[in-house]
């Protein structure tokens, strides 16, 4: 929360605990500030957090660890696919929501570990090469797994996935408090999501300020000095991207669950560059910026489609350009900025600013 | 003398380039040993191979009654072999303290659900590794910079920070290579203070250095490389009247770049 408090303007740093209760107040009260203006802004939200999820998830890999992983998305597909093998008709199985999960998160893990070993020795270019291909296998597997024996239906994907049953509480159903007042089953499903990536974001700041993220910090800044110094390369490279994998899956998991529909489409490599955009853009090795960034980047298409579309029509009196393009266009037009004017991220990796606190809390700073 | 060292017969070929052939030498507990020789004789290879970064073409390195794994760096950092670097090669984003508390990493062991749960091993364990490694700063003469980054530091405090980081893996046997390359007389001095220091504190040093002052100045004893051979092992003053040592760095009968 620090870290997240710290990045706040001109608040964070004058009042951090003002800064921290903000920052709660807003997550708390965005889907209903955002149902004033529709259910699908709410819905966009329920995106944005799982997008957020994975932006953490990846900013864990190549943000902490220095491995530029292209196939990320692959891991959120896994999770997907878990889910909707485990509890959907299509292999008429229906475990409980609180088994599929983890073993979205403990097969995507799997898969983190499978893509990590032949990768050990790769860096930089070559390393984000063959995870490119990763994800790719990953998704023409998915794509053709029909034939001889359906497993994953192909392209079209498997339909009917449950909803998120907690306890006996059906998420996808809208509750009816009074007979003019009912809560919107969005809304539970935000407060869910809510509460994985506020869980997702404990752990991973108690990973980065712990010896497990300074062993990352050392083998992203010198390879060669972490070996020397007694860091095992090969198991805090495997572990991460297998903690990197377990967020995509947990992610993908609950994606598919809320969609209740699962296809490949959802996973081809412009997901993951879409995610690791988000990462770039918001400030790598930086919790706060993951999260900011996924929160502009995930938002960003929807705004453009409500709004490009009829401010077109006003202006033009038809649509000159098609609200995708658009979307491809800024994005494009922002990395270049971002490129010129704040090549660290919207809000650059400050590790020291946890490190700080933290030194405090030992007592140790002057 | 307690041997805590013994290379025996080490050999490395780099294709048709013989690095080091048959080396064999003893550094015993306690002492500050020099390793010497012109440009490429081999003296960062040998650094090379008993670090593990390397994997020997034959010979082994015993330490302290045991053979240390070759080519597993972080096995023999395990053993109590420390190094540092010839050109340093520090963690240059981190803080100065986070430099040398990773370099605490070996000697802790707080796990994945430690780490979520923040439970007391890994609290007690992180405050630790934290005040550790801020007296080894304070140790090496760097505090008021612990929360400066690496890459920030001067040129001689740099320097320092390796030495603490390699200190943090809580070594028997610390491994210089060049600590003094490129400082000036007094970072020398100050230099040789804090060695004569860490050996006073129980820790054995090897030490490849060029400034022949220093090493003659610092060392017990001293061996001198050519061509990956060693052409003498001997107490400085003895070693510096060598007639193969003097030829060795005139350049009599072979020829240096320098």
């Amino acid at each position: 929360m620090n870290e997240l408090a710290l990045a706040v303007p001109w608040l964070g740093k004058r009042n951090p605990q003002a800064a921290r209760w903000l920052i709660i107040a807003l997550a708390l009260a965005a889907p209903m500030i955002a149902i004033l203006f529709g259910r699908t802004w709410v819905r966009v939200l329920d995106f944005a957090l799982l997008y957020i999820m994975l932006a953490l998830g990846l900013n864990l890999v190549v943000g902490f660890a220095g491995l530029l992983d292209l196939g990320y998305i692959a891991f959120y597909a896994v999770g997907a696919y878990t889910f909707a093998f485990l509890a959907s008709p299509h292999f008429d199985l229906h475990l409980p929501f609180y088994i599929v999960l983890p073993l979205s998160a403990g097969f995507a893990a799997m898969a983190g570990i499978t893509l990590g070993f032949p990768v050990l020795r790769l860096r930089g270019d070559y390393l984000a090469i063959v995870t490119l291909g990763f994800g790719e296998i990953v998704r023409i597997f998915l794509n053709n797994l029909n034939y001889p024996v359906n497993i994953t239906n192909g392209p079209q994907g498997i339909n009917s996935l449950d909803p998120i049953i907690l306890f006996g509480w059906d998420l996808s159903r809208n509750i009816q408090v009074t007979e003019e007042l009912s809560i919107n089953s969005l809304f539970l499903y935000y407060y869910a999501f809510l509460a994985c990536v506020a869980g997702s974001i404990l752990f991973i700041q108690r990973l980065q300020i712990s010896r497990v993220g300074r062993a990352w910090a050392a083998m992203r800044d010198d390879e060669l000095a972490a070996k020397a110094i007694g860091i095992n390369t090969r198991n805090m490279k495997l572990l991460a991207f297998s903690l990197g994998a377990t967020f995509g899956g947990v992610s993908g998991g609950l994606f598919g669950s809320f969609q209740g529909f699962v296809s490949p489409e959802s996973f081809s490599l412009m997901e993951s560059i879409a995610v690791l955009t988000m990462v770039v853009f918001g400030g790598m090795g930086n919790i706060a910026g993951a999260i900011v960034g996924a929160l502009i980047l995930s938002a960003l298409p929807e705004i453009l489609r409500h709004l490009a579309v009829p401010m077109q029509q006003t202006l033009f009196g038809k649509v000159l350009l098609d609200p995708e393009v658009l979307r491809m266009l800024l994005l494009s037009l922002a990395m270049i900025l971002m490129m010129l004017l704040r090549p660290a991220g919207l809000i650059p990796a400050n590790a020291r600013y946890s490190h700080i606190e933290h030194l405090k809390s030992q007592g140790v700073t002057r | 003398m307690i041997t805590l060292l013994e290379a025996r017969g080490i050999g490395k070929r780099f294709g048709g380039l013989q690095a080091l052939a048959d080396v064999s030498l003893t550094i015993g507990k306690g002492e500050i040993y020099g390793l010497i020789g012109p440009n490429g004789a081999g003296k960062t290879t040998l650094f090379n191979v008993l670090t593990g970064a390397y994997t020997p073409d034959g010979g082994e390195f015993v330490f302290s009654g045991t053979v240390l794994p070759s080519g597993k760096p972080h096995l023999v950092v395990a053993q109590g072999v420390a190094r540092t670097f010839q050109n340093i090669r520090l963690f240059r984003e981190l803080t100065a303290l986070e430099n040398v508390m990773a370099g605490h990493h070996i000697r802790t062991n707080a796990t994945i659900w430690g780490i979520l749960t923040q439970n007391k091993h890994t609290r007690e364990e992180e405050r630790l590794t934290t005040e550790r490694a801020y007296q080894l700063l304070k140790y090496v003469g760097i505090e008021r910079f612990a929360t400066a980054t690496a890459k920030n530091l001067s040129y001689g405090d740099q320097r320092r920070l390796e030495i603490a980081r390699a200190l943090a893996t809580e070594p028997q046997l610390l491994a210089l290579d060049e600590p003094a390359a490129g400082m000036n007389a007094t970072e020398t001095a100050q230099l040789k203070l804090l060695i004569e220091q860490i050996r006073r504190d129980g820790i054995t040093v090897l030490l490849i250095e060029h400034d022949v002052k220093l090493v003659m100045g610092l060392c017990d004893r001293v061996a001198v490389l050519d061509f990956g051979r060693k052409i003498a092992e001997d107490i400085p003053a003895v070693v510096q009247k060598n007639e193969a040592v003097i030829s060795a760095y005139l350049g009599g009968g072979h020829k240096h770049a320098h």
